[in-house]
């Protein structure tokens, strides 16, 4: 492979397997997935992906519009209202979550390669990672199925009064291309092990997984029209979702800016649930008693990990005053052994962005920095002659209002930033209309304890970064959104609390 | 007393064609392997159709006891599986969920010639019903959650939920599979390590877990099964330094005996239950049918060998005499014979001392001057089958109406009103279950909360659900098995508090 200036090395020119022994995959799901079939778009119409690291087409995928959402949706409710997911018992729907869990197990190769090749992720990575976390999130909801409780109530009066928690409906899950696997399961297993039925969206970039992922659902014996998967756009299959009159709740993993876009048309169609997980712009706060390795590892982990793009990336750096030299020093030095390069190839860290408008979209934002002051430490330009690869990017000497500071850029670009005291570092943290994550790296307690408890974020990571758990409750504050992916919270999206009261007449007991 | 014998494995023996099914595993599992007892000792366990010999078991007593916890104490203190998340434990314990299913039909037929339990209803109830609790489990491993304290002070307060140690699990023999996993299950959910001692009449199906335990990948020494009888085996584990929660199910008197020894150890946990005299409380406005059939379930339901029978049926004067006629009947119908035929509705008692204990209880119940409508008889003339009995005319004061029974006999009460039914419910020290039958919603919102019992069914009976807490009040004893309550008896809760000095939140 062809090696550029600060060591980092191109792959991608020679197409098609880098130096893996990694099988291509087969894409043998093309076609939208309605009432338990692959069916094409009512249009007709089709649309492409493509491979990042290329640029070229990897398929033709069914375009979802209108009509085809009708359809779903209309297959979900039938699901729904008279079907028998959700009149099963949870232990039921958890038996059949586990079967698709081991399905997803005995195809994890698989399912690992349509990811690496449609979303541009080191295949090392979607082995492990994406498909482990897929893995886990639906056992931990199949697990969870049969013990949605409610509660009784000591009412005030001579009154019995419980709550029932009952599946909401049908649901709208739109997911977004980063981690396709992961976000679809996400929303599905928890929406499944509720009880309710749904339509996903799956992002433009990335429709193969769910197309994958649905065939399984079939072949584990979810009943047909409890997953229905509806590939295209935002504009049409997204809106026709978010704005549908039967749809329940609407579930997102996405931009800010979508986001809105999808809480409007809730609101001015059937005042739809709305659970929104959106962007972030992350502080990674470093004192000067951190380990100083460990430190720099969490750094670049958290801003380069999955090419940046990742609502949670840590992307704005603040080091304390004392370890700043060296921190800047050591950063340097370790991104030198940073392999930028074809996601088949095992040795890669970082693979292309997913698709040109982000790879254009980033590198706007790296010449903003440039023209704004800011000073390219490392890195700084896009990398390879073919696809859509960038160079790991860090400004140093960047203040926090320029727009770098400012604004998710959704790309391998670091922001590091000197700061004195916590205080300080307490209100800059939290200058940021975002709340996603935050990261904490200290020895001392009292620190620690302080800054969990003053950083206004969905989850603060201490000492550590991407800490993530099928069991821990994950979402944002502020414009990062409202309601919780992971953990027992998640099911609350997907679930109607009703409360039942009857009198209970002369009775010696309440 | 003929018998259908579609069980592949088994031997026909006995001079009625019975199945006896091969049996695998008669030694003590200690630490991953089976061994003999220290003694050498064995004891035999018997087949309730013909009172026969089935196999010897290696018997342990305090020797055995002490290597099993010391076993589990290494298991816990330095081995993984306390330490594993609770996913991992879920995935493992899964596993065995999976190998219980796929052995069934194998197991099944242990516990029928062990316990004389009904074959058919072992494969479509008590099998399917352990695989089941112990996948509810699995999937709670991951989610034993302690909380964050708003503390009042300047600090932060948190509680964590650990595993508690080695706990010591004695169970019974009239479910010796749904026993076995009722309290096994949340104890590893919990990340603990476990020594079982199983009922000297049913030893053989914990000796088959465990192997299937080993098989599904559970760590040496988390599970120890050391089958023997409760004055040696029993007490060595309830009187034991270092086991540091005991969990048993079983009678009064021998719940007592262990919470003594508890005490006079090292104070270790206990949880009970224990026996029970449930009433069945039948309204005017019920379903007469639906009445006699759950009432008829209630009592004769394996052989009237369970904590929960319903052995005291009150039913309302409106409805009384048509229910008299129609309950005698569906007794005589009620058939008894070989378990492992499909066409038995009751099996024999499970041992000569139980037949004799609830032969003695029938001719009490004539003495004290009961009208015996149906049964009262031993029936067969092998093994220890008793005739499905119902008693009359049967006083609140009476020994067979106070004390309990433990066999196929009802006693048949007569009330007029709802408060009457109330208190004639509670005149008892037991307080296990309870069974309403009536249309009317006041009425069973009513009764549900006046009576004194831990599990009250409405129109229905027997309806567990790994996910309800089931237990009993007054001396049916304390704890919880099933729901996520299940585990508290294996956990202890920690308080975690730091100082947060100067923090501009709290």
């Amino acid at each position: 492979m062809a090696t550029e200036s600060n060591g980092h090395r191109a792959g991608g020119e020679e197409n098609g397997g880098g130096g893996g022994s990694f099988k291509m995959p087969e894409i043998r799901y093309t076609k939208l997935f309605i009432n338990g079939r692959f069916v094409d778009a009512v249009s007709g119409k089709t649309f492409e992906t493509r491979d990042p690291r290329t640029g070229d087409v990897i398929a033709s995928v069914a375009e979802g519009d209108k009509d085809d959402v009708d359809l779903a949706v209309k297959a979900a409710r039938e699901a729904f209202d008279h079907g028998k997911w959700p009149r099963m018992s949870g232990s039921e729907r958890g038996k059949i979550i586990s079967k698709y869990a081991d399905l997803v197990e005995q195809h994890a190769e698989e399912l690992a390669a349509l990811e690496s090749l449609d979303a541009g992720k080191p295949v090392g990575v979607t082995r492990v990672v994406d498909v482990g976390n897929s893995l886990h999130s639906l056992r931990y909801f199949a697990g969870a199925a049969d013990k949605i409780h409610g509660e009784t109530l000591r009412m005030s009066r001579q009154m019995h009064g419980y709550t029932l928690r009952e599946p909401l409906g049908v649901a709208g899950l739109i997911v977004p291309w980063n981690f396709p696997a992961v976000m679809f399961f996400s929303k599905v297993s928890p929406a499944l092990a509720a009880g309710c039925t749904m339509v996903v969206k799956p992002a433009e970039q990335t429709p193969l997984s769910a197309l994958f992922l649905a065939h399984l659902a079939k072949q584990a014996g979810i009943p047909d029209g409890v997953i229905n998967v509806v590939t295209g756009f935002g504009p049409t299959a997204g809106a026709a979702i978010s704005s549908h009159m039967d749809i329940d709740v609407v579930a997102f993993t996405g931009s800010t800016e979508v986001g809105r876009l999808i809480m409007e048309a809730a609101a001015k169609s059937n005042l739809k649930q709305v659970a929104l997980e959106l962007g972030g712009k992350s502080p990674l706060i470093i004192f000067d008693d951190a380990d100083l390795d460990k430190a720099v590892e969490l750094a670049i982990g958290g801003n380069f990990f999955n090419k940046g793009e990742a609502c949670v990336a840590g992307s704005r750096v603040f080091v304390q005053e004392g370890i700043y030299d060296r921190f800047e020093q050591k950063i340097a030095d370790a991104m030198k052994n940073w392999v930028v390069g074809d996601p088949f190839d095992p040795r890669v860290n970082q693979g292309p962005q997913v698709d040109k408008v982000q790879y254009e979209r980033v590198l706007r934002y790296i010449e903003q920095g440039k023209t704004e002051g800011a000073t390219v430490l490392t890195g700084g330009k896009p990398c390879g002659k073919k696809g859509y690869y960038i160079e790991p990017t860090i400004f140093t000497n960047v203040k926090d209002d320029m727009i770098i500071a400012k604004e998710e850029i959704f790309g391998p670009v670091m922001c590091l930033m000197k700061f004195k005291t916590m205080e300080e570092a307490i209100a800059r943290a939290n200058d940021t209309r975002y709340g996603l994550a935050a990261g904490v790296v200290t020895r001392d307690m009292d620190v620690a304890n302080t800054m969990a408890r003053s950083i206004r974020a969905g989850v603060v990571w201490v000492n550590c970064y991407f800490a993530m758990d099928s069991s821990c409750p994950f979402g944002g504050r502020k414009m990062s959104g409202f309601g919780k992916d992971d953990g027992m919270h998640a099911l609350d999206k997907f679930l109607a609390v009703k409360a039942v009261v009857t009198p209970v007449h002369a009775s010696p007991w309440f | 007393m003929g018998s259908t014998g579609e069980f592949g494995n088994g031997k026909a023996g006995g001079g009625g064609g019975l199945v006896v099914p091969e049996i695998k595993f008669t030694k003590l599992f200690i630490n991953g392997e089976f061994v003999d007892a220290v003694s050498g000792k064995t004891f035999e366990t018997r087949d309730p159709r013909t009172g026969d010999v089935l196999v010897h078991v290696a018997e342990a007593d305090k020797a055995d006891v002490d290597l099993a916890v010391k076993a589990a104490r290494e298991a816990f203190e330095h081995g993984k599986w306390p330490r594993m998340s609770g996913y991992e434990r879920g995935r493992a314990m899964n596993k065995l969920a999976d190998l219980v299913e796929q052995h069934a039909d194998e197991l099944a037929a242990l516990d029928g010639a062990d316990a004389g339990k009904l074959l058919s209803l072992g494969k479509i109830i008590d099998m399917p019903a352990a695989a089941q609790m112990l996948r509810y489990y699995a999937g709670a491993a991951d989610k034993i959650h302690g909380e964050s304290l708003r503390v009042a002070g300047k600090y932060q307060g948190y509680t964590l939920k650990e595993p508690i140690g080695v706990v010591g699990v004695i169970i019974p023999w009239n479910f010796p599979t749904m026993m076995f996993f009722l309290k096994v299950s949340p104890a590893l959910a919990a990340g603990c390590t476990i020594v079982v001692k199983p009922a000297e009449q049913t030893p053989l199906s914990a000796l088959y877990y465990a192997h299937l335990a080993k098989l599904a990948g559970i760590p040496d020494g988390v599970i120890n099964v050391v089958p023997g009888f409760g004055p040696t085996a029993g007490a060595a584990i309830s009187s034991h330094m270092d086991v540091d929660s005991v969990a048993f199910t079983g009678s009064a008197e021998i719940g007592r005996t262990i919470m003594e020894a508890a005490a006079r150890s090292n104070l270790k946990m206990v949880s009970l239950e224990l026996g029970g005299k449930s009433p069945m409380i039948i309204f005017d406005d019920a379903d007469v049918d639906m009445a006699v059939h759950l009432s008829t379930l209630a009592i004769f339901f394996n052989k009237g060998e369970i904590c929960v029978a319903g052995s005291r049926v009150y039913v309302q004067e409106g409805i009384y005499d048509e229910f008299v006629k129609k309950a005698a009947e569906a007794a005589k119908n009620w058939k008894v014979g070989d378990p492992f035929d499909a066409a038995t509705n009751m099996g024999p008692q499970v041992d000569k001392v139980q037949f004799e204990r609830v032969l003695k209880y029938i001719e009490i119940g004539k003495n004290e001057g009961a009208t015996l409508v149906t049964g009262g008889k031993p029936t067969g003339d092998k093994g220890y089958y008793i005739e499905p009995t119902i008693f009359e005319d049967v006083k609140e004061d009476m020994t067979i109406a106070q004390e309990e029974i433990f066999g196929p006999v009802m006693s048949l009460m007569k009330f007029k009103t709802v408060e009457e039914a109330i208190e004639k419910a509670n005149c008892t020290k037991y307080g296990l279950a309870a069974g309403i039958v009536t249309k009317s919603l006041d009425i069973a919102n009513k009764v549900s909360r006046s009576v004194k019992a831990g599990t009250v069914w409405v129109n229905c009976y027997f309806a567990f659900d790994p996910d309800a807490p089931f237990g009993g009040y007054k001396m049916s004893g304390f704890g919880r098995d099933q729901g996520m309550v299940a585990i508290d008896k294996y956990l202890q809760v920690k308080s975690v508090i730091t100082a947060v000095p100067d923090s501009p939140w709290y």
